[in-house]
């Protein structure tokens, strides 16, 4: 499986066609302790750079952005009945949603882990 | 509240101790303020109501109103052209919450008045106060000289275990009561002491020389029950106390009466008292007291486990195309482990328990008017 990153501070986890989409390490950490997450409805069909969920701490709320275009498969439900996990499990168990990857050619502008590190170093 | 970006922020004296404590750092009515520390907003709010939080509110302004006459009544009297509280009433050694009003009955700025025996000592908001002591100078002068106390620092000390942890370096703390302060001695520093706060919890503020703020804070942080706080968390614990904002919740738009403070007007001021009137905005003032106002300031209790943040406009249905309010304050409050806000709404919609809906991400989540303080505050009267 690869792990891929955006500039805005997603991961994704490419398992064949399928994306899994998360907020990274760094992201929680400059969020701080997170309340609430709002997930994409199944099923909705989200375009490369459009917001597809929300993360809110104490402070303030932030985006979360389709790093792909394509259609919500599934929601992590774990996580709207414990936001927390995004602070303590960001890459691991706060997974936010899967996405049926609709251009693969997408994902070519992504960082991988290296370039990643470089981005928020 | 607007950060000067067209000037350098400034610091105050406990810059250096915010940065070695690890703060993050963010400009705040043109102040390098710390928005939080390493333990994050969440902790140290909930570690200000279970144990003690330690405070630098240093960006705001004190100033002493010296009565001309050396009478303090005289600077009372004339502090009452400018405000609509009973200041004369305000005894040697107690302090009270007051507003600057304009003459369209909006409000300047909200401020504590204190009253040291000779003179008047006010504490007003950072963002405000170049233009309060303007306003204090263009109007009072013929009878106070108005010192500005810049070269002192304010350090708010908030939660149960304040008083323990005060008592260490001024005895006389243990025997105050909410809203008496003074001249102390803390920790072999000539300070200036009330029991008061901003966090719905007990605490003191304490204003100390410059020079010494840093080693008095230190002192008071050498306690493990004490831990420094942000601005994050302090507008997380005032929210939850049901504490109003200037700039926010409350400005020259809002009268007090539409903000919701008729409590904090006392009758020798309103129509019939023994000194009605005689401050700015006083007809339009009165006539809210006898008539009401047409929209009030509200706590809003949102019924899921989104937040509903300021700016978020308010309306009566789910449907509905017309806002009839808005939300001032608003964010998650982590004693209730719950969303909170305050905003205003028509005074036909204002009724606790009343149900009213918001516009967040283009969906209608419904909040419920609800009694403040959320959190009951722990005062020691």
């Amino acid at each position: 499986m690869t792990t891929l990153f955006t500039t805005d501070h997603e991961w994704l986890r490419i398992d064949g066609d399928v994306a899994t989409i998360g907020v990274t390490d760094y992201a929680q950490s400059q969020l701080g302790d997170v309340v609430f997450v709002e997930l994409p409805k199944v099923g909705r069909a989200l375009k490369k750079a459009e917001a597809a969920a929300v993360v809110e701490s104490v402070k303030a709320a932030s985006d979360v952005y389709a790093p792909v275009t394509g259609e919500v498969t599934e929601v992590n439900e774990a996580l709207a009945a414990e936001p927390a996990l995004v602070n303590s499990d960001a890459g691991g168990k706060a997974w936010f949603f899967k996405i049926k990857i609709a251009d693969n050619s997408e994902l070519d502008g992504l960082m991988d882990e290296a370039a990643y590190a470089k981005h928020t170093a | 509240m607007l950060a000067r970006h067209d000037s350098p922020l400034k610091q105050t004296p406990l810059h250096a101790l915010h940065l070695a404590r690890g703060a993050k750092m963010v400009p705040f009515a043109g102040y390098d303020m710390p928005v939080q520390y390493s333990a994050g907003v969440l902790r140290e709010h909930l570690h200000t109501r279970n144990l003690a939080g330690l405070f630098d509110v240093s960006h705001m302004g004190q100033l002493a109103l010296l009565p001309k006459s050396g009478k303090v009544l005289d600077a009372a009297l004339a502090l009452e052209r400018l405000v609509p509280q009973d200041i004369v009433a305000v005894a040697p050694g107690r302090q009270r919450y007051a507003q600057f009003t304009d003459d369209h009955g909006g409000i300047l700025d909200d401020l504590m008045v204190a009253n040291f025996g000779d003179h008047l000592f006010l504490v007003v908001n950072a963002a405000c106060k170049t233009e309060d002591e303007a306003h204090l100078r263009k109007h009072l002068s013929d009878v106070c000289d108005i010192e500005s106390l810049a070269d002192r620092a304010l350090i708010a000390l908030q939660g149960p275990k304040a008083e323990i942890a005060l008592t260490k370096f001024c005895t006389e703390a243990a025997t105050m009561k909410f809203m008496d302060c003074g001249p102390r001695r803390v920790g072999g520093y000539d300070c200036f002491v009330s029991r008061s706060g901003y966090t719905g919890e007990d605490g003191f503020e304490i204003s100390v020389p410059a020079e010494h703020a840093e080693a008095l804070a230190t002192a008071l942080l050498d306690n493990s029950d004490v831990l420094p706080i942000g601005l994050g968390a302090r507008d997380s614990l005032r929210l939850e106390a049901g504490l109003c904002l200037y700039g926010h919740d409350i400005d020259t738009t809002t009268t007090p009466v539409e903000g919701a403070l008729e409590w904090s007007v006392q009758k020798s001021r309103r129509g019939g008292g023994a000194r009605a009137g005689g401050f700015p905005g006083a007809a339009k003032i009165l006539v809210q007291f006898e008539s009401g106002a047409p929209r009030r300031r509200v706590g809003l209790r949102p019924q899921g486990r989104a937040p509903v943040r300021e700016g978020a406009a308010l309306f009566a249905d789910g449907a509905s195309t017309e806002a009839i309010g808005k939300v001032t304050s608003g964010g998650f409050g982590p004693s209730l482990n719950a969303p909170v806000a305050m905003g205003y709404l028509p005074a036909s919609m204002a009724a606790i328990g009343t149900t009213v809906f918001a516009e967040v991400r283009g969906q209608r989540l419904p909040l419920q008017v609800a009694s403040t303080p959320f959190v009951p505050n722990t005062y020691k009267r």
